[in-house]
This record gives C-alpha cells, sequence and structure tokens, in this order.
C-alpha cells in the first residue's frame, strides 16, 4: 500500500505542506481554517500509527529520501543520501508526538477563540510538530541539526506568543539563546564525526566508530546538548520561564519536544556510540536524581501554576534519566534488571507527557476562567466547575504515582529496578514522588477548595473538555492495563533501541 | 519621514534592474556555480532594504506585508509540491533529469554549463529564491515598521 | 603547518562568541555572541572539508577532477540559512523587549528562572 510505504516522509512532509497552506487557508474563514487543520493533524496522526503497526509487523522500515526506491539507501556501499530509518522505538514516539499534537490543537479550538493571530498560531504549531516529527525519524545526524533548529525556532515563537508580555518575550529570548547554543554544540559534534568518519548516516557511524578521544569530545557535545533542550538539571533555567510564560497548550508541546530530545539522547547513547562504560549510566542517573530533587523543592516554593507544573515537569524528565541511566550502567549486556529500568523510562516518556499534559491544560483552563495564573489569588472554583477538578485531581494522582493511574505503573518499575542497583537513589526517586504529591495537594486545595469565587462561573468550552478528557481517559485506561502497554509497545521498543546492530542491519 | 534626497531615490530605482537580472541570474544557475535560491533571493531582497533606505515611509503601499507573506507561503508550497510529485518513486526524486524536454538533458563529468540539467533543482530554486525574497524582505519591512510603532502586532 | 590556521580560527571565534554571549549584558551583543559561535562551527565545517591541492567541487568547466569534499560546504550552507533565521528572529524579540522595557540590558529583567 502506498500510503504505507511513503509513510515516514508523509509523516514530516503533510504537516510541513499543512503549516503553509494554513496561511491561506485562514484568509477564507477561521472555520476552513480550523477544519484544515485537524484535517491535517488527524491525517499525520493516521500515518503515525499505520507506521507503527507497520513496523511491529514488519520490523525496521527505511525510506530513503530521492533515490529509485525507498529500500535503496546505499547504491555505492556508502549511504549518502538522507535517510529515515524507522524502528519500534521511532515509530512509538512519533505517534504520541502526532497525538499530543492532535489533542492539543483540538483544546485550542476552545481556548484560543478570541484571539486573532491564530493563522500564525496553527502554522507555527505544525511547523514544531514537523520539526519534532523530523526529530523522531530522521537515520541522519545532520538532520538531527536542521530539525533541531526547526524545533528551537517554532517553539521561541510560540512561547513569545503573548508579545504584549515582556516576560514571554523574556523567556523566548532567553530559550532561544540557549536552545541555538545547544544546536551548534550538535552542529560541532556532527562536524567531529564527519571529519573522521566522512559519515553522515547514524547507523553507518555506529558501524565504523572507534570511540576515539574525538569521539568522545562529540559524544558529550552531543549528549550535554540534547540535556539542555530536555532540560534536566544542570540547565533547566530556561524551563519554569519557558513553559510558564507560554500558552497552556503551547506548554504541553514544549514538554513533547523536550521528551522527543531525551528520545534522541537514549538513541545517541544506545545507537550511534554503544559505549561499554558504567560512568556514562551514573552520570545520567545522577543527573536524574538530581533533577527530581531540585525540581520537585523548587516546585514546592511557587506561586505561579504554570511555573510550579514547570517545575515538576523538570522532575519527571528527572525519572526518565534515573530509569535510563541505571539501566545503561550495565549496558551492553543487559540483564532483566536493566531491561526493566530502561523500560520505564521509556513507559515514563508516554505517562509524563499524559499527565504533564493534563496538568498543562488544567491549568490554561483555570487561566481561561480566571485570567489568574497566581495561586494566591485563586480558590472556590471546584464549585462551579466540578469536571474541571476532578480532571484536575486524576493529573494530580498520576502525575505523583498513585496506583490505579499510569504514572504508578512506570515510576514503580524504575523504582523496582533502581532500588537494585543503588536503594539511596531509588530512596531519594519514592521521596520526590511524595514531595511532589504534597506540592499538588496543596495546589489543589488552593485552586479549587475554599471559599467561592469572585471571578470563574463562566463555562469551559466543548473542546477544552473533550481534549483534557481523552487525556484523562488514556491516563485511567494505561493505568488499568500496564501490563498490556509494556507487553506490545514498550518492549520491542526498548528492544529496538538497546540492540543497535538491528538498526545498522536496516540500513547497511 | 519621506526618506533620503532626490538622488538617491532615483538611483535605487535604476538599481532594480542590476539587482533583479544579478539575482535570477544566480537563481538560476544554482544547479551549476555556487549560488542557488537562498543566495539569489538574499540578492533581490537587497532591493527592498535599498528601498526602504531610500524611500523611508512611502514605501508602505509598494512593500505589503500581506502580500509578502502570500508570496512566502506560495513559493514554499511550490518547494513542497515539486518534492511530492517526485513520491511515485521516492520523496524527492528528480523526475525530470535526464529525461530530455524541460532542463532534462543528461550531464556527467566536466562539463560545459548547459542551463537546460538539473532536473527539478532548477525549478526549486527558483521557489526557493522567491521564498528568501519574500521572507528577507518580509522580515526588513515588518523590522522597519515595527521599530516606529508603538505596538507590533506580530513578529512572525 | 599552514593547514592549522583555519582550526586555530576556529578557537578564536569560539572563545569570542563565547565571551559574548556569557559576559556580556547587552541583548545584542549576546546575539553577536551567538552569531560568532555559529560562523565558528561554519568555518570548522567549511575547513574539514578541505583536501591539499583540491579545486572547488564545481564540474562546469572545472580544470581537473581533484576536489575539496562537497558536503561539508552544503551542511554550512544550509547552517548559514538557519543562523540567519535565528538571528532574525532573536533580534526581532529584542526589538519588542526594548520595546517593552526601554532597555537592552540584561539585568533590567523580570524572569529570575
Amino acid at each position: 500500500m502506498i500510503l504505507v510505504e511513503h509513510a515516514a516522509i508523509l509523516l514530516i512532509a503533510f504537516p510541513l505542506l499543512g503549516a503553509f497552506i494554513t496561511p491561506i487557508v485562514g484568509r477564507v474563514n477561521s472555520l476552513f481554517r480550523d477544519t484544515w487543520v485537524i484535517t491535517v493533524l488527524a491525517f499525520t496522526e493516521l500515518l503515525a500509527v499505520l507506521l507503527g503497526y507497520d513496523v511491529l509487523q514488519n520490523g525496521i522500515s527505511v525510506y530513503t529520501l530521492g533515490a529509485r526506491l525507498p529500500a535503496l539507501t546505499s547504491p555505492s556501499g556508502i549511504p549518502v543520501r538522507i535517510i529515515l530509518e524507522v524502528d519500534a522505538m521511532n515509530a512509538f514516539i512519533s505517534v504520541i508526538v502526532s497525538s499530543i499534537a492532535l489533542v492539543v490543537v483540538w483544546y485550542c479550538l476552545g481556548f484560543m477563540n478570541q484571539s486573532r493571530v491564530l493563522d500564525k498560531l496553527y502554522t507555527l504549531i505544525l511547523l514544531l510538530l514537523t520539526g519534532m516529527l523530523g526529530l523522531t525519524l530522521t537515520g541522519d545526524l545532520f538532520n538531527l541539526f536542521v530539525f533541531l533548529e526547526v524545533v528551537s525556532i517554532s517553539s521561541a515563537a510560540l512561547i513569545a506568543f503573548y508579545v504584549h508580555r515582556g516576560e514571554s518575550l523574556e523567556a523566548a529570548f532567553k530559550y532561544m539563546v540557549l536552545s541555538s547554543i545547544g544546536a551548534l554544540m550538535v552542529l560541532f559534534a556532527v562536524a567531529l564525526i564527519y571529519g573522521q568518519y566522512n559519515l553522515l548516516s547514524m547507523a553507518a557511524v555506529a558501524d565504523k566508530i572507534q570511540n576515539t578521544f574525538l569521539d568522545e569530545v562529540a559524544m558529550v557535545l552531543l549528549i550535554s546538548a540534547f540535556l539542555l533542550k530536555a532540560g534536566s538539571v544542570p540547565a533547566h533555567m530556561w524551563k519554569p520561564d519557558a513553559y510558564g510564560e507560554a500558552p497552556a497548550p503551547v506548554a504541553v508541546l514544549l514538554l513533547t519536544s523536550a521528551l522527543v530530545c531525551l528520545y534522541v539522547l537514549f538513541r545517541i547513547i544506545f545507537t550511534v556510540f554503544n559505549p561499554a562504560t558504567p560512568l556514562l549510566g551514573w552520570v545520567l542517573a545522577i543527573l536524574g536524581v538530581s533533577s527530581i530533587f531540585l525540581g520537585v523543592s523548587m516546585a514546592l516554593i511557587q506561586n505561579n501554576l504554570s511555573r510550579l507544573i514547570a517545575y515538576s515537569a523538570i522532575a519527571e524528565i528527572g525519572f526518565i534519566l534515573l530509569g535510563t541511566g541505571s539501566g545503561l550502567i550495565e549496558a551492553p549486556y543487559l540483564s532483566m534488571v536493566g531491561f526493566n529500568a530502561i523500560s520505564g523510562g521509556v513507559f515514563h516518556i508516554l505517562n509524563d507527557v499524559l499527565d504533564l499534559g493534563l496538568l498543562f491544560l488544567a491549568a490554561g483552563a483555570v487561566f481561561y476562567l480566571t485570567g489568574e495564573r497566581d495561586l494566591n489569588r485563586m480558590g472556590g472554583l471546584g464549585h462551579t466547575q466540578p469536571l474541571l477538578a476532578v480532571f484536575f485531581l486524576v493529573g494530580i494522582f498520576a502525575v505523583s504515582g498513585l496506583p490505579p493511574f499510569n504514572g504508578f505503573a512506570s515510576k514503580m518499575m524504575i523504582y523496582e529496578s533502581v532500588y537494585v542497583f543503588n536503594p539511596l537513589l531509588a530512596i531519594i526517586g519514592i521521596l520526590g514522588s511524595i514531595l511532589m504529591l504534597a506540592v499538588f495537594v496543596k495546589v489543589f486545595f488552593s485552586i479549587f477548595l475554599g471559599v467561592s469565587p469572585a471571578k470563574g462561573h463562566g463555562k469551559l468550552p466543548k473542546s477544552m473538555l473533550a481534549g483534557m478528557g481523552v487525556l484523562v481517559l488514556l491516563i485511567i485506561l494505561i493505568g488499568l492495563f500496564p501490563a498490556l502497554v509494556v507487553d506490545y509497545l514498550i518492549s520491542p521498543a526498548v528492544n529496538a533501541l538497546i540492540n543497535s546492530q538491528n538498526y545498522i542491519g536496516g540500513v547497511l | 519621514m519621506n526618506g533620503m534626497s532626490k538622488i538617491v531615490k532615483v538611483t535605487a530605482c535604476i538599481l532594480i534592474i542590476p539587482g533583479i537580472v544579478f539575482g535570477l541570474y544566480i537563481i538560476m544557475h544554482g544547479h551549476l556555480t555556487p549560488g542557488g535560491g537562498f543566495q539569489g533571493g538574499a540578492v533581490i531582497a537587497t532591493i527592498s532594504a535599498l528601498f526602504i533606505i531610500a524611500y523611508a515611509d512611502e514605501i508602505r503601499g509598494v512593500l505589503d506585508k500581506d502580500i509578502l507573506s502570500l508570496m512566502e507561503s506560495m513559493a514554499l508550497i511550490a518547494f513542497i509540491s515539486l518534492a511530492f510529485l517526485g513520491l511515485s518513486t521516492t520523496f524527492f526524486h528528480n523526475f525530470l533529469v535526464n529525461g530530455g524536454g524541460l532542463f532534462g538533458n543528461p550531464v556527467s563529468g566536466i562539463n560545459p554549463g548547459d542551463l537546460n540539467t538539473g532536473g527539478v533543482i532548477p525549478l526549486m530554486n527558483l521557489a526557493v529564491g522567491l521564498e528568501v525574497y519574500s521572507a528577507l524582505s518580509l522580515i526588513v519591512v515588518v523590522m522597519y515598521f515595527g521599530s516606529k510603532q508603538e505596538v507590533l502586532e506580530d513578529v512572525n | 603547518m599552514l593547514i592549522d590556521l583555519p582550526f586555530l580560527a576556529v578557537v578564536v571565534l569560539l572563545a569570542l562568541g563565547v565571551y559574548a554571549v556569557v559576559f556580556r549584558h547587552n541583548l545584542i551583543k549576546i546575539v553577536m555572541g551567538v552569531h560568532i559561535l555559529g560562523s565558528g562551527v561554519n568555518l570548522f565545517l567549511i575547513s574539514l572539508g578541505y583536501r591539499e591541492g583540491g579545486v572547488a567541487p564545481i564540474f562546469t568547466h572545472a580544470p581537473k577532477l581533484e576536489m575539496v569534499l562537497p558536503t561539508p560546504q552544503a551542511l554550512t550552507l544550509t547552517s548559514i540559512v538557519i543562523n540567519l533565521a535565528v538571528v532574525a528572529l532573536m533580534l526581532s524579540l529584542i526589538m519588542l523587549i526594548y520595546k517593552r522595557y526601554k532597555s537592552l540590558d540584561s539585568r533590567d529583567r523580570r524572569l529570575m528562572g
């Protein structure tokens, strides 16, 4: 079927085409434009699901741009063309990204209804989606840099969406400076690799890599750049600003892009460099633990709702790094425990985006109703908005890892396996989770309970409720049947991640 | 503000023709020599910048933001459509090359630099050139007017 | 010896860029720092592609077939275009920031991230 054969490139090209058509369609009228954007996103989602199903059934799928056949990667023995390589891990991430984009834009339809510059907003969202999908699917180191910059530029413009607020401009500027420095580090590392091997394809580099000193420099540069973009601890300072000042739906997309950067980090570590030293695992695990600690303790003292959720997003990134880092300690020969640790980390990517996405969207709904960001000036919203209160509560329980919800499943996997490597790390993680519950219970009280509010009697648009409802449904379903998700999605993804020979074999 | 003296204005007008011709030359030879869509587009966009310097506010009706951004979208759509047209084999497949006809002359190794080679690459260069011209002009125009207005609606 | 010269220039450019980004307080100088960093990386890419005695990789009327590597040049072009977009966006943000705060000093800010 032609759609499946070309699904990998269409996933990138179609949102890009959609992005450029949106301003033209927007001239006609807003209903037509909304329909167009939703159609593009739904089609992208369909492609991602088709591609994912195909990859799970038939193994790695490779797409060579401009070749006579999509699978003709190296006609002269060297892969010279741009290659997209999709295995179970990529496909998993691309399904997450495209679904979140669909939910977010559906939510936006209600959230942004009074704004005049929606054409630009949707164009930028589609561009950001293009960048994230490109970052996910590409098999080429240089394109990694290009798509990283696409993500940076479109998200900086999205952070500055409220141009009349000085703070959002500052946040966008800070984000742009940091992420362009990060991207230049990626480019420098790519140059170092290209200078040694004359190759840019990730699979071919992984095949040839010698782990010389220069390779290690390149690896450190790449890892620090993507940790910066993901917002782990030493470079977390842009995150609360950017997430706090962007519109709520945009914050969800930024969160997704941070997780995509984490995926790229894992791909680079596991596939391209495939290091045999446990040091890297320890570094990641300790960075993860410090992210958890710092994120949670900074969240305790915040008064601004979005900034608070942003700090807990830093902590959640920490959980992913902790799980995967602990697994990496015993790479390349993983035991069951190490496999479980990495699975927990990868599973937590999915849960993180669902839980924090729900919280950000709920915070956006609170802002929509009251126009407030300051927690001290809110209260009693639960009397008028019971449904929103329930959604928020589900988000809180899921993000702090309470049993019937999805956060519990992945965090349990992480704790169990990390405890084997180092009990102290696991205990700090559990403590962080408990503190997060304390933080969010405080938040819940100050927003939804107490005396009836002066503001907030309006009705939430249906599309906002639907957007949050989908996330709640997914959270509960994954929380009830985590074993199914782990067996059918996570394990193939982790297997694809840790067996770099399969990835190399897909191209060479 | 009424811009600069008459001499500067007239010189700017005269420079349109060589500017555009040189830009188009760079765009159309993109597949043969250094240059291409981006560089040629940037050369043409300097004409816009020159006009803003010479004419200042009088430019308002000539370089219109809406038209420029429409042109930008159109050019990008043209570029991606060319890539989509190769989809019967693969995305970005050069379906015109070596087939004779428009830009289809086969060529290999050291060559005298015939213009009608390169397949879809010259067409893509044209699209990119138009896109870069309109995008850069848009940036210059928005920055110029934006630096004067109190409130700017949108940067992009 | 002479062949190392570009790499020394790369080091100088990168050091200048890092200095401007880290120690300067003027927002426009920070953008200049980012751009200088970008130029340093671009120069690094270009110098990597150099081969002794090679000509520019253009087949039109080429004097010989020994050429420097074309791929780094293509990469550099792409990266120049991207740098342009980044700088344009950052300058527009600075314009808006200046309108809002009437200052270009990075110490006059409200967010303390």
